[in-house]
């Protein structure tokens, strides 16, 4: 993974809050075997309305959204970070986000800051009289600025070192692997194997 | 003993681990069984095979087909060619890295929630993961069971543990005695009504009290299904005799000395009594009504004697400006009463409530009624078992006779991944778990209901509880 430190990019404003995961990306993307290209199933449903936000420029360019709370609820399915992803999003931000969400995007290489609800009132408004602003994300000193505005954001400590280390997950897991090994030779023998299959 | 007082939770996070995590790392848990299904697992496979991996345990794997298949016409290559390429992928992977597979036609196939449980592979004290956000059901037998996404489900593979953060938990106390008419599904809704679908963020949630007790694991895992709506990461019940009954004899059950010392295990699998939760919530069984769900998220639900809620009732911006939102997809009015809604579409299926049991409870409201005129209902068991059984119990006679259609085992309208979908603007009651904006289908607007609310709004067109057939 790449490892990401500061970057500036234009802000897009999602002014709802409860966004779950089948509007990011409705199911009917899912059944791709690949990857990338999910950026045309993000927001699909919204976006066949030619006024929605990510419709026009310049947010359609844009690499950095501010969402309302509860960003990401609903399905477990990483298709809603790689379509943002693809899309060009390089981070979200908003007051609340849903567990898997908030995992989920730090496997993947999404930073999603979490601020306080006033933050999001007023980078939008900042965004509503200046269309086009551009934030300056800091991920080390964990701040997004425009302007002389400087607003603070949240990240827990490991994802925020792994995002900048651009480490992958399983190889920091290997590294236990004599503390797995051991483990499993002290697992109770009661517990079920799927193999041999039974019941079929 | 002078051990500190431990929730269920905690002892299964407690016995499942592997690493203790230092320095704000999370700590490294061990998987005891992998479900995959064909939606979140080719990424994952194709991780595996870029970096030279192996799947470390085969023997705790096991995948099924569910989300895409068909539920007609089974016999039949899958016709949308996207779905048919996902299928065919999970088929070709599993093959490849020698995973067991209960692909369709077989008569382990179906949704994922179900086959794991009729199998006898989930039981109490295991950790089970699944690239699907309701593996909370497995919770039910007492086990610590969470969805995960697809680069974890890559990592349970290759390592079959998972870099998790401690959760806090939380009580969820039902006491009393449900009505008749009110179910499994009725509580649930009620808890995510109350807590909201963001109230159980963090949490992991251990239904308690008398209520909870008194049902059987099909209504448990209907509700630990739900968990998920309130936002928690898991939702489980502590084993007792119910449990041990249902899992004595499956296939996968242990057996011999290998129960017995299960079972010496199992039996301390309860939340201490001076243990503490990090927050409790309280409901009473008796006084609850059949619930039934008005806008697009599962917190927004009523009584089924209730109406449709006023947006300007709420006090929180929020929640009115989703209020109304809702109330504009739905085509609802404030004020108009939920038995007054006419539905074109009943479902009756998904891992919420798609067991045996269910379909029992469903076919008993509607054996020698016709359904009402110009609706539409589909029954679509959890499991290609479900199905036999319920062949063998005469229900799929019961079902046709009222006119409904009979289908093959799947997730099928649940998510509308295959062709069981709704139109734009058509109605639904359905027994399943999510009522978001378009989940059924573009356009398409969800009720979620139990499944004797189900069956009583095929009989009357109109969403209905059991006790209006009665007049
Ligand atoms: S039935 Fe619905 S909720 Fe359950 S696994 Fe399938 S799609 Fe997911």
């Amino acid at each position: 993974m790449e490892r990401i430190s500061v970057f500036a990019g234009v802000a897009a404003p999602l002014k709802r809050s409860n966004v779950d995961t089948d509007q990011i990306i409705p199911a009917v993307y899912l059944k791709r075997i690949t990857k990338t290209g999910f950026e045309d199933g993000l927001f699909a449903n919204w976006r066949q309305d030619p006024e929605f936000v990510l419709n026009n420029a310049p947010f359609d360019k844009a690499e950095v959204l501010i969402a309302g709370s509860d960003f990401g609820t609903g399905s477990s399915r990483e298709h809603a970070v790689w379509a943002l992803r693809d899309f060009g999003f390089k981070a979200v931000f908003s007051s609340k986000f849903a567990d898997i969400f908030y995992g989920n995007a730090g496997k993947q290489g999404l930073v999603a800051g979490v601020i306080t609800e006033e933050a999001t009132s007023q980078i939008w408004e900042a965004i509503d009289a200046n269309p086009g602003l551009e934030v300056k994300v800091d991920l080390p000193a964990q701040e997004l600025s425009y302007g002389d505005t400087v607003v603070p954001f949240e990240i827990d400590e490991y994802t925020k070192w792994r995002l900048m280390e651009g480490l992958d997950d399983i190889g920091i897991t290997l590294q236990n692997e004599q503390a797995i090994a051991d483990y499993e030779a002290r697992r109770e023998s009661w517990k079920p194997k799927t193999l041999p299959a039974k019941g079929v | 003993m002078s051990q500190k007082p431990l929730t269920l939770a905690e002892k299964l996070w407690r016995d499942h681990l592997v690493v203790k995590g230092e320095n704000g790392a999370p700590d490294l848990l061990y998987i005891d069984l992998h479900l995959i299904h064909e939606v979140t697992s080719p990424q994952a496979f194709d991780g595996l095979r870029l970096a030279g991996r192996d799947i470390r345990r085969k023997d705790l794997t096991i995948a099924t087909e569910d989300h895409n298949t068909p539920t007609a016409d089974i016999h039949l290559p899958i016709a949308e060619p996207t779905s048919r390429a996902q299928v065919q992928a999970l088929r070709d992977n599993t093959a490849e890295y020698g995973v067991r597979i209960h692909s369709l036609g077989d008569k382990n196939q179906g949704i994922v929630h179900v086959v794991g449980p009729q199998l006898g592979l989930t039981m109490p004290g295991l950790t089970i993961v699944c690239g699907d956000s309701h593996t909370s059901t497995h919770g039910a037998f007492g086990s610590l069971a969470m969805g995960i996404g697809t680069s974890e489900v890559e990592h349970v593979l290759a390592t079959q543990t998972l870099p998790l953060k401690p959760f806090k938990t939380m009580a969820i106390n039902v006491e009393g005695t449900l009505r008749p008419g009110v179910s499994a599904k009725d509580i649930i809704l009620a808890v995510i009504a109350k807590i909201t679908t963001g109230g159980g963020q963090g949490y992991v949630l251990e239904y308690r009290g008398s209520a909870i007790r008194s049902l059987s694991m099909e209504g448990r895992m209907t509700i630990c299904n739900m968990s998920i709506e309130a936002g928690a990461r898991a939702g489980m019940v502590a084993p007792d005799e119910v449990t041990f009954e249902y899992l004595k004899g499956r296939p996968h059950a242990p057996v011999g000395a290998d129960w017995d010392a299960a079972m010496e295990y199992w039996k301390t699998l309860k939340t201490d009594d001076e243990a503490v939760f990090d927050a409790e919530v309280f409901i009473d069984a008796d006084t609850l009504d059949p619930f039934v769900t008005w806008g697009t998220n599962p917190g927004q639900g009523v009584s089924l004697l209730d109406s449709v809620p006023d947006p300007a009732s709420y006090d929180d911006p929020s929640l009115r400006a989703a209020a109304e939102r809702a109330l504009e997809y739905m085509d609802l009015q404030p004020g108009t009463k939920m038995k007054d809604i006419a539905v074109n579409t009943v479902f009756l299926g998904s891992c919420t409530n798609a067991r045996i049991e269910d379909l029992r409870a469903a076919a008993e409201i509607i054996k020698g009624k016709k359904k009402a005129d110009g609706i539409r209902m589909m029954v679509v068991p959890g499991s290609q078992k479900v199905r036999l059984q319920a062949e063998e119990e005469g229900l799929d006679k019961v079902f046709k006779d009222f006119g409904a259609e009979w289908r093959f085992a799947g997730c099928s309208m649940c998510l509308g991944m295959n062709p069981d979908q709704l139109g734009p603007g058509e109605r639904a009651a359905s027994t399943s778990n999510r009522n978001f904006e378009g989940r059924q289908g573009k356009g398409a607007r969800t009720h979620l209901v139990s499944p004797v609310v189900a069956a009583a709004t095929a009989v009357r067109g109109t969403l209905s509880s059991p006790s209006d057939l009665e007049d």
